[in-house]
């Protein structure tokens, strides 16, 4: 029998426990594609989040470590500062990278450490239950904003690309999303420009992926992928946000 | 770098920390310890090694876990309120069983407190400091020339262990000009030997996984237990100290850094009156010598602890002599340094007319 599809090298053989409909999924599989697409695997340095995807290190078939919650990109800037043959990416949620580590990722960006953030959105906390994120958007629902966001009370959502664009650091930001096979197509080519990058040493790139959060949305896998696309990706306009090599740089 | 050189005691740690062959720093500005970043910032650049000024002590502490995760000698440096700031990453790193190494000198506190030298960071360096079952090794140095001396020392067990470390001096030792002897041959880091759990790329191997966690039933009371066992061998074989007088002692004072150094000007002033005096100094606060001390309690009757604190390493001397001898106290909280004649009057006050 001819094998047509099959598990990346770039992944282990660990059974994956996300949610149905969940995005993690998706971006899991590209980057494990990626790692063995780019020849990198042997040489990457994957750093996983506190979050669902805190297990992303029994995911992804190379070295792992898994740090304190939001901290990603300080751990890689250690991990590539004193080893910079390696690959290094840093795979970071919304509570992870827009709440605990804010500073950390604005100053990662402003230094243009030579790494790869991976930033999924889902703009909701997934892993202890569904409570509102830096992400959620106004008048969303979460456990901990039963009646929706309210602007007045718990303020406004926070951009990351767009924000990280105000800096002079990064070389590369794009938002994608993960909710059609176009989008999931675009995203593969937006982490493969973000390795490139990183690979000819330019310096700071982060893609952010909008990704369904069914389970803390309270939706079904499919009524989740509409709203990503109807109403998430409204508020957060998907595209590049900065691109040096663009530039000549 | 050989022979003798007058110079600050963050000075000497820096050259210490490259003699190491550590040949990565990241840190966060902060009083009385500034001159570490500021010469780290030249002379690390001057034989290619990293140094990362960071946006808060959080982000160095976390940058020193994935270079120590790499297999590298990391170190960063502080001072009391950057080091509260460390206590989740050193929790991690303990978790992790990571080597690094951590300078605190210590200012006046809590809070913001004051700049001038204290002892009052001792539950915490003793204590673990952060979340969790851990202890971090801890190395209490008393001159510019055991600041120099001890990062190899403290590299050499955190390694040896998979360990964090830590160099507890008061700002007094950091800010004090003493001559310094280059008394070790400078490691090249390339003659370090590769770790074999260290992350570097997966070709030729399994992939390794660097983390503090397990969240399968049973499984993190195992890691614990296990780490139990290392912090008993520690314990066993680490317990480090110097002693001096104390064969003859009605009373030993017990000190650690700057105060051991005033200690020892009170015991030549008790001794020439006559008090049968001696000193023990702490070299590891944690593994604290509680052996020598356990010996001592047959035969001394009297235990003068000072420290520049309320009172916080009293604790281990009361638990090591299982207070079976009379301890007594003289501490300087708040950045307050005691003097000879102080600790003196205090020694005159225990043994009256004993001499």
């Amino acid at each position: 029998m001819k094998m047509i599809f099959g598990r990346p090298a770039g992944l282990t053989e660990t059974l994956q426990r996300y949610c149905p409909g969940c995005g993690h999924g998706i971006v899991h599989r590209i980057i494990g594609e990626l790692l063995v697409k780019l020849d990198i695997r042997e040489r990457t340095i994957g750093i996983a989040p506190v979050g669902c995807s805190v297990f992303a290190d029994e995911y992804f078939n190379c070295d792992m470590i898994q740090p304190p919650h939001g901290r990603g990109p300080a751990i890689a800037t250690g991990l590539k500062r004193t080893r910079p043959e390696c690959i290094v990416f840093s795979y970071q949620g919304d509570g992870d990278l827009a709440a605990m580590g804010t500073a950390e990722i604005i100053h990662a960006a402003a230094r243009s450490e030579n790494i790869t953030v991976i930033f999924i959105n889902n703009a909701i906390f997934g892993m202890t239950g569904g409570q509102m994120a830096p992400t959620t958007l106004p008048g969303m629902k979460s456990t901990t904003s039963v009646k929706g966001r309210d602007i007045g009370k718990q303020g406004y959502p926070i951009k990351v690309c767009e924000m990280l664009a105000s800096l002079d650091g990064p070389y590369y930001l794009e938002r994608c999303a993960v909710d059609t096979p176009r989008n999931v197509i675009r995203t593969e080519k937006a982490l493969k420009t973000a390795f490139a990058h990183q690979i000819s040493n330019k310096g700071f790139s982060m893609v952010e992926i909008l990704s369904m959060c069914p389970t803390g949305w309270g939706q079904t896998p499919v009524q989740a992928k509409k709203w990503l696309g109807e109403v998430m990706a409204e508020y957060y306009p998907l595209g590049v946000f900065r691109d040096l090599s663009k530039e000549g740089k | 770098m050989a022979g003798k050189k007058l110079m600050y005691g963050n000075h000497a740690v820096v050259e210490g920390v490259i003699a190491a062959g550590c040949r990565f720093f990241a840190g966060y500005p902060i009083t009385p310890q500034n001159e570490i970043p500021e010469l780290m910032s030249i002379r690390m650049n001057e034989i290619g090694g990293v140094f990362v000024q960071t946006e808060s002590e959080i982000s160095a502490i976390n940058m020193l876990f994935g270079a120590a995760a790499a297999g590298k000698r990391a170190m960063t440096s502080s001072s009391s309120p950057g080091i509260s700031l460390m206590q989740e990453g050193i929790s991690y790193i303990a978790g992790a069983d990571m080597p690094v190494l951590v300078v605190n000198i210590v200012r006046g506190g809590p809070g913001l407190g004051n700049i001038a030298p204290a002892q009052s960071d001792y539950y915490q360096a003793t204590r673990g400091g952060g979340h969790g079952d851990y202890f971090t090794i801890t190395l209490a140095p008393h001159s510019a020339q055991d600041l120099y001396e001890f990062p190899k020392l403290a590299f050499e067990l955190a390694e040896k262990y998979r360990n964090p470390a830590l160099i507890l001096a008061d700002g007094l030792l950091g800010q004090m000009m003493e001559p310094v002897e280059f008394s070790f041959k400078p490691i090249d880091p390339k003659s370090l030997p590769e770790k074999e759990w260290a992350l570097c790329g997966c070709k030729g191997r399994e992939r390794r996984v660097v983390r503090s966690y397990d969240l399968k039933a049973g499984k993190l009371e195992v890691l614990n237990l296990r780490r139990a066992e290392k912090y008993a061998k520690i314990k066993s074989n680490e317990q480090r100290f110097k002693t001096k007088y104390c064969n003859d002692a009605d009373l030993v004072i017990v000190a650690y850094g700057t105060c051991s150094r005033v200690a020892d000007a009170a015991v030549k002033m008790a001794r020439d009156k006559g008090f049968k005096v001696g000193l023990l100094r702490p070299i590891t606060l944690w593994p604290f010598p509680m052996d020598v001390l356990g010996d001592m309690v047959k035969k001394v009757d009297n235990f003068l602890v000072v420290e520049m604190s309320n009172g916080q390493m009293i604790d281990d001397v009361k638990l090591a002599t299982e207070c079976r001898s009379r301890i007594y106290f003289h501490g300087r909280p708040g950045g307050g340094v005691p003097t000879p004649p102080e600790i003196y009057k205090r020694i005159e006050e225990v043994l009256g007319g004993a001499r």
